[in-house]
């Protein structure tokens, strides 16, 4: 258990310096076919942070107090992924309970978050890296906002390019992966200012 | 099982409907090895495996899955076999596993596979769909291995880990980091697009 390592430098360091998506390339096919226009970007973005923090703090739960003493950690694929799609469902029946407001806006989008590889790559990366449970809390949070800016990004950036004139061969896939590699020089910009490994 | 149809679902999923230049999916958990050559073949390896034997099982299946829950099985199914090539990593490439570290898991949320799963597997024969897996696992392979000889040349100047270029060559830096895969990734779409218009163009 690293402790020395602060939850506010994972935090800065999630969102800036290691970005989820434009470091590690999690959740690229969600960024690609959602980023088109902002206000869906806001909705999908707050989704997967609610979902990316809870998760995290569950399956550290789950981790630590079940599959580590039983020693079935070789399970954790199975379990993350199921903790993840059982609490997506969970949270679709209760908002679609409470608001319908809430449920037309963010009630769309966490099907799609249950196949988002960003949201299970946070909880490995939390295995992997030893965190604490508030070191994964705050890195959950941080992946969160980190990716929800960098989408925001791309969509107003392609709401403007509806005007100019894109290569045929470019337009579409091709193009907004040229913009992410730019977005992703631009983080790098980033990475003096913390070190996490 | 037909020839034919054999041999539409390997035209299928090499060239016009290849996943990557289609639909651009999957490139997450994938793209993030092909800055190292060697790493990105066990990781091909080990998705082609997945998809074939994934497909093949939720055809076997697809009659005894209630629809509600098929969503939930096909991921199950998959990350059982996820579990046992990161096992078999671990237990004969244990460097290359570290190094790989999150992304073997990251197979389960690839949208290549459930996408089979869902669009092959549900509606064909195990023994298609099998072969469906391998067509379209192979249909993705070769494009992230050609961006990573591209990465890999660029950013380190070598081939699998053997240096090619020698000395004269300054490494590319940003090759082997994450904007170069965007780049790749996004020129390599560009040059295919510009083919299959091309070809639209001239047959039309």
């Amino acid at each position: 258990m690293t402790e020395s390592i602060a939850f506010y430098a994972i935090f800065f360091a999630a969102i800036f310096t290691n970005n989820i998506l434009l470091t590690n390339y999690l959740g690229m096919c969600s960024f690609l076919a959602v980023s088109r226009e902002v206000s869906t970007s806001v909705g999908l973005g707050s989704a997967v942070i609610f979902v990316m923090t809870t998760t995290s703090m569950l399956n550290w739960l789950a981790y630590e107090y079940i599959l580590l003493p039983l020693g079935l950690v070789y399970l954790r694929y199975i379990v993350f992924i199921v903790i993840i799609a059982a609490f997506v469902q969970l949270v679709e029946m209760i908002i679609e309970r409470i608001s319908d407001k809430l449920y037309a806006s963010l009630g769309i989008f966490l099907p799609l978050i249950t196949v988002n590889c960003a949201i299970l790559g946070v909880s490995l990366f939390m295995i992997i890296r030893d965190y604490s449970f508030v070191n994964s809390l705050f890195y959950g949070l941080g992946s969160g906002i980190g990716w929800t800016v960098a989408i925001i990004a791309m969509a107003g950036i392609r709401q403007k390019m509806k005007r100019s004139r894109v290569p045929r061969g470019l337009a579409g896939a091709g193009i907004t992966l040229i913009i992410a590699g730019m977005m992703a020089l631009a983080f790098m910009g980033f990475s003096g200012m913390i070190k996490i490994t | 099982m037909p020839a034919f149809k054999l041999k539409k679902v390997f035209a299928d999923d090499l060239g016009a409907n290849n996943p990557i230049f289609a639909q651009v999916l999957g490139i997450c958990s994938t793209l993030a090895v092909t800055n190292v050559l060697k790493n990105t073949v066990v990781m091909c390896v080990g998705l082609i495996f997945v998809t074939a034997l994934s497909n093949m099982t939720v055809s076997l299946l697809r009659k005894y899955m209630p629809s509600r829950v098929r969503m939930m099985v096909e991921t199950l199914i998959i990350a059982s076999y996820v579990i046992i090539v990161d096992i078999v990593l671990k237990a004969f490439l244990p460097d290359i596993s570290r190094q790989l570290g999150p992304y073997v898991g990251l197979i389960i949320t690839n949208c290549i596979i459930m996408g089979r799963a869902e669009a092959f597997a549900l509606s064909n024969p195990p023994g298609l769909s099998f072969m469906d897996g391998i067509a379209s696992g192979i249909g993705y392979s070769y494009v992230l291995l050609a961006i990573a000889v591209v990465r890999e040349l660029m950013g380190s100047g070598s081939l699998w880990g053997y240096p090619v270029l020698g000395d004269w060559w300054t490494n590319w830096s940003i090759m082997v980091m994450a904007p170069g895969a965007f780049f790749m990734l996004a020129i390599f779409i560009w040059v295919v697009k510009g083919i299959i218009n091309k070809e639209e163009e001239e047959s039309t």
